[in-house]
């Protein structure tokens, strides 16, 4: 068979236990919070008798052991079938996929362009390290990398939205609008531009580390003296010698930073009052949501495990030794 | 108040005279103002259950309230500080064992169905009395609705039932909604409480979740030549610098409920254009108070209490946490209930000397490290102020030799600890006066509250005279016998001090200029906004 069929094949089988333990973790988590889905509601409303609060705990199915509600959960999602939502009273699936694709536009953008921008940037600064070039790339990469992406948001809305007025100040499209087509596609670009460029500011400083980094290193091996002595071309030594070499951490960092970044929009959804999926994570951390939590977790780890699968492939195809082993077996 | 010569209406006659000179530039620019556009407010949260006939809170009215109407709203002036909606006059009997509502004619629902007062009998047994969570409390005796004819409703009580606390209690308890949608459905679910069908100035047209409400103009309301506005949108900004933001660069028109912070105010207040304004939630009144633990051996001592009570400077409070937008308070009745309120109560001068000696009096002298005793104090997490508060006590009572220690946890996590395991020696929370000290304010030190209960006594509080006194006001026809019961608690709490009541305060709106005619009631955030307008 295929290399990377059998790749594929084999961590599939290997995330559904990774699944059901990140489940009955989540669950256990939730558990041990102080305070359930009724103690929240009741305070957001402002109060009510014992009765209410009864009542409530039925209509949720809180009054049933830990035991019994979790394998409700598991034989439903057995059947595909995600819950409903305590803090919307909305099936939790309708929910998800309101919010998920403004985040994957999010961060998909973000990422693609921080990829792109701090590759390119790692290049320039590792062609010749210790240079001017590369002292002040890494310089001001590393003062983007340190500032808190909540302040970096802020600040960004209060330059161009708020004084120059060139961009809204947040949302994910002028509210009703009754733009379509290719008017609304324009309309939500122009809304992401600023929740963008605060994350790709701030994660282009990390691709472009781990590049020059690795174009450092790769200076100093053996083949790039024997290429030279070969008499290549210093452009070609550089983009297909060398930065082909150091781009394989690149994009190991790419499938971890995936992750990360699902659930590190939240700030900057808060902010630019996008509703995306951190901040129904949040949403549903606040209103002790466990079929909501546990249905963003297991989207989540679906996402991140497709996206690591998908980078291992591409690594397979740069670096023929990666997953030869796993995949002999 | 018989200490005053002047009568509360006398009172409403001149504060609402002088609300009006300063409202007169802004009336007559009202008549000039084109009627017609778009008002884009902040909204902090989306309610899931957006029925106000169930859910009587504020974050419910914010936005239901210009959908579906009560029977009555607040006034700054008018009879018994109520202005008529779907109820046109009502009248108890001598007994207090019925009332008598008559409803307005000629009103129909946003789906071309006539109103009725079947839809009053059926909104009062079906929905406010079983299923409201203030109306349980209110409508508790509450035995039946006779329709004699499609526009009167009669209520009539199992036991005596003050006509001054159902009045005090229509604004907030009173929403009606249409029986021909709800009857024979399972209420709590129905889809009519996510998409609003009411009789109120505006229609619900939709919600796009994590977005935006939107609702329009209902052209065939009964108000006439209302409302001004075409369309209200209330716009979704959870991060609270996000509303400042968004009025200074007129995205959004009008920021209610301090959504933005005080700490901004006086940035925003220098931008040209937006105007804040503190009028408007006089009926919404917050409180800021001291729960204690009364099982904790030390705090059921009164001395100590009172000690407490000393050592907090609530001038302090007032000027450096809330800005200056609130007031001292007195007692547990608000300076803003003049129909209640009684200022001769014992009093608690901030006084640190007083404080120690009462502290050394009860017997808990300082220890070689200076401590008395030590605290586990829970700041509720609902507003910055609550918070702020914790830290400032902590600092407050470490003065006279206490140690507090501050637990912080999330709403839910605070909710458990304080009010179901008593997890807690002090709490600092944010109960609501709501016009009657009957609907969410005796609960506070009234003993016999189940665990669980949110805003009530799960301090182990108990005092029978003061249970008597509570008990004997819920059944007291009287309105003047009633009040000057609702005087006697306030001195009771004022002197054996079961909560510590610190400071009372109303929210703020920032608005453009352009939006005119806002603050016009004391529920205005919460009311229809029939007359706001938006100059072009």
């Amino acid at each position: 068979m295929n290399r990377s069929l059998r790749l594929i094949r084999r961590r599939l089988l290997t995330s559904i236990p990774a699944l059901l333990i990140v489940i009955i973790l989540t669950f256990l988590l939730l558990e041990t919070a102080p305070g359930d889905a009724v103690d929240a509601y009741l305070l957001s409303i402002g109060g009510g008798d014992a009765g209410v609060a009864a009542s409530l705990r039925q209509a949720y199915g809180l009054d049933q052991s830990l035991t019994a509600r979790l394998w409700l959960y598991l034989t439903a999602l057995a059947r595909l079938d995600l819950g409903w939502s305590t803090a919307f009273e909305r099936p939790v699936i309708d929910l998800i996929a309101e919010r998920l694709p403004n985040t994957l536009a999010l961060m998909g953008s973000a990422t693609a362009l921080s990829f792109a921008l701090g590759s390119t940037l790692g290049i320039i600064a590792g062609a010749k390290p210790e240079s001017i070039k590369d002292i002040m790339l890494s310089t001001i990469s590393l003062i983007l990398y340190a500032i808190p992406s909540f302040w970096l948001g802020l600040l960004l809305s209060l330059l161009f939205a708020v004084q120059l007025r060139w961009l809204p100040t947040s949302g994910i499209e002028t509210i009703a609008s009754g733009k379509t087509g290719l008017y609304r596609l324009m309309d939500i670009a122009r809304h992401l531009i600023l929740p963008v460029g605060a994350l790709t500011l701030i994660y282009t400083a990390l691709f472009l580390r781990v590049m020059r980094a690795g174009m450092v290193e790769a200076w100093k091996l053996d083949f790039v003296l024997f290429a030279r002595a070969k008499g290549l071309s210093r452009t070609r030594l550089l983009l297909r010698h060398v930065a082909r070499n150091a781009a394989l951490p690149l994009i190991t960092m790419l499938g971890l930073q995936a992750a990360a970044m699902l659930g590190g929009s939240v700030v900057i959804e808060s902010i630019f009052a996008i509703p995306g999926f951190g901040r129904l994570a949040q949403e549903a951390v606040t209103g002790r949501d466990a079929p909501l939590l546990m249905g963003i977790i297991l989207v989540s780890a679906v996402l991140v495990v497709t996206v690591n699968l998908l980078v291992d492939l591409v690594q397979a195809a740069f670096d023929p030794r990666i997953g030869a082993s796993e995949a002999s077996s | 108040m018989p200490a005053l010569p002047v009568s509360r209406r006398q009172i409403l006659q001149i504060s609402s005279l002088l609300l009006a000179s300063t409202a007169l530039p802004a009336l007559l620019a009202a008549q000039q103002a084109p009627a017609g556009g778009r008002l884009v407010v902040a909204a902090d949260s989306e309610p899931k259950n957006l029925n106000p006939a169930i859910v009587a809170s504020n974050g419910v009215f914010f936005i239901a309230s210009k959908v579906i109407e009560p029977l009555a709203e607040a006034s700054f002036d008018g009879k018994d500080g109520l202005q008529p909606r779907l109820a046109t006059a009502w009248e108890g009997s001598g007994d207090g064992l019925r009332i008598t509502f008559k409803l307005r004619e000629g009103v129909t629902w946003h789906d071309g169905k006539p109103f009725t007062s079947a839809d009053v009998a059926f909104s009062a047994l079906n929905v406010w009395k079983p299923l409201q969570n203030l109306g349980r409390i209110v409508f508790a005796n509450l035995e039946a609705v006779d329709t004699p004819d499609d526009h009167t409703a009669v209520f009539r009580f199992s036991k005596p039932t003050p006509i001054q606390l159902i009045r005090n209690a229509l604004p907030v308890v009173s929403s009606v909604i249409p029986k021909h949608l709800y009857e024979g459905t399972d209420i709590a679910t129905n889809p009519a409480n996510v998409k609003l069908v009411g009789t109120g100035p505006f229609t619900f047209a939709e919600h796009k979740p994590g977005e935006y409400y939107r609702l329009v103009r209902n052209e065939k309301y009964w108000g006439k030549d209302q409302p001004s506005l075409d369309e209200i949108i209330f716009r979704v900004l959870p991060d609270r610098a996000g509303a400042g933001a968004a009025l200074e660069a007129e995205e959004i028109q009008l920021a209610a409920f301090s959504a933005v912070p005080l700490a901004d105010l006086d940035r925003i207040s220098k931008v040209p254009g937006l105007k804040i304004v503190s009028r408007g939630y006089e009926a919404l009144t917050y409180q800021l108070v001291v729960e204690i633990n009364h099982r904790r051996k030390e705090l059921a001592d009164p001395k100590v209490r009172q000690a407490i009570a000393h050592a907090i400077d609530r001038n302090f409070v007032v000027d450096t946490i809330f800005l200056g937008y609130a007031s001292a308070s007195t007692g547990p009745v608000p300076k803003n209930a003049p129909e209640f309120y009684d200022a001769d109560v014992p009093s608690y001068a901030f006084d640190t000397q007083k404080a120690e000696a009462l502290l050394d009096e009860a017997g808990y002298k300082r220890g070689s490290d200076g401590i008395r005793f030590t605290l586990k104090l829970r700041p509720a997490p609902y507003f910055n102020e609550t918070r702020q508060f914790g830290d400032y006590l902590r600092q407050a009572l470490a003065a006279v030799g206490i140690d507090a220690q501050i637990v912080n946890a999330d709403s839910a996590a605070h909710q458990k600890a304080v009010y179901t395991d008593h997890d807690f020696d002090l709490a600092v929370a944010p109960p609501v006066f709501r016009g009657d000290p009957a609907i969410s304010t005796t609960i506070l030190v009234q003993s016999g509250t189940p665990a669980g209960v949110p805003f009530s006594n799960q301090g182990g509080y108990a005092n029978s005279a003061l249970d008597a006194i509570i008990a004997k006001a819920a059944t007291t026809i009287d309105s003047g016998e009633r009040t000057k019961l609702y005087n006697e608690f306030q001195k009771i709490v004022a002197t054996d001090l079961p909560l510590i009541n610190v400071a009372e305060w109303g929210f703020i709106s920032v608005a453009s200029d352009r939006v005119l005619n806002i603050a016009d009631n004391p529920r205005w955030a919460v009311s229809n906004w029939a007359t706001t307008a938006l100059q072009p």
